[in-house]
């Protein structure tokens, strides 16, 4: 049953990655970047990453995917369509030799599993990790000054002279 | 032979190349943009498999992916509000046509 789930993720993750760089429609793009956010969260799901799964489906499917439908709407190019550059060979080779050479370093590597079982619920144990003693407060607190950053400088960058 | 740890991995991989080929292939900015989220995504999926997989008790991995996901957003409006103002100055969205460091 797992597997079966995780099979139908991956074919349908990997037709939508393709269709997001094959399409020609730019708007139609957009949409299949949506389907592949959320088959993001599903392949999380089977991974018993069940607070990351909403946290995909709320920041990726909720907020990114809705500023990047809103700049293809302010960008005038969706009828000019989403033609390849004059890299296409060269992209396709590079790609392809990365593919290749990931899949060979995976498959010859003998990865140490743990043997234990996944945590049941990740919640309580992500919220212990991020603000407990010892984790991860710092970087927390650097994040919240990097969207801060990140915000003023969307509004510089966007505001009229 | 069940689901496991390597084939996380390769899906990864794999996702991780056709956004790599997007991003070197395209020339709309905000296609681009697209596909270095697919490129984002694909290193968290192998995040999460190693958290799950290698060190279930600890969660690293999913903190990481935590912090990967904000990186991203944060990226994500910053980039769509350079190609933006771009587009005002030029008229386009082609990096091909972007030559304003070129001198």
């Amino acid at each position: 049953m797992f597997d079966i789930v995780f099979w139908i993720l991956a074919a349908v993750t990997i037709g939508a990655a393709l269709a997001v760089v094959i399409l020609r429609d730019v708007f139609r793009a957009a949409l299949c970047l949506v389907l592949f956010f959320l088959t993001i969260a599903g392949i999380y799901i089977t991974l018993y990453a069940d607070f990351l799964a909403v946290v995909q489906i709320l920041i990726y499917v909720g907020a990114v995917s809705i500023l990047i439908i809103v700049g293809i709407m302010l960008t005038h190019d969706v009828w000019r369509g989403n033609p390849s550059g004059e890299l296409r060979i060269p992209a396709l080779v590079v790609s392809l030799l990365l593919l290749g050479t990931l899949v060979y370093t995976v498959i010859s590597t003998q990865w140490s599993m743990s043997g234990e079982p996944p945590q049941g619920k990740t919640v309580e144990a992500i919220g212990e990790k991020l603000f407990g003693g010892g984790g991860f407060l710092l970087p927390v607190e650097i994040t919240a000054v990097l969207l801060l950053a990140a915000v003023l400088g969307a509004i510089v960058l966007i505001r009229e002279k | 032979m069940s689901v496991g740890l390597e084939h996380y991995l390769i899906l990864s991989a794999i996702l991780f190349s056709i956004g790599l080929y997007g991003v070197l292939a395209k020339s709309n900015a905000v296609v681009i943009l697209m596909c270095i989220e697919i490129m984002l995504n694909a290193v968290n999926i192998a995040l999460v498999a190693f958290s799950r997989y290698v060190v279930p008790l600890l969660l690293t991995g999913q903190i990481f992916a935590i912090f990967v996901i904000v990186v991203a957003a944060a990226e994500a409006a910053v980039g769509i509000a350079i190609i933006i103002a771009i587009y005002r100055n030029r008229q386009s969205v082609d990096v091909d046509k972007f030559d304003l460091m070129k001198w």
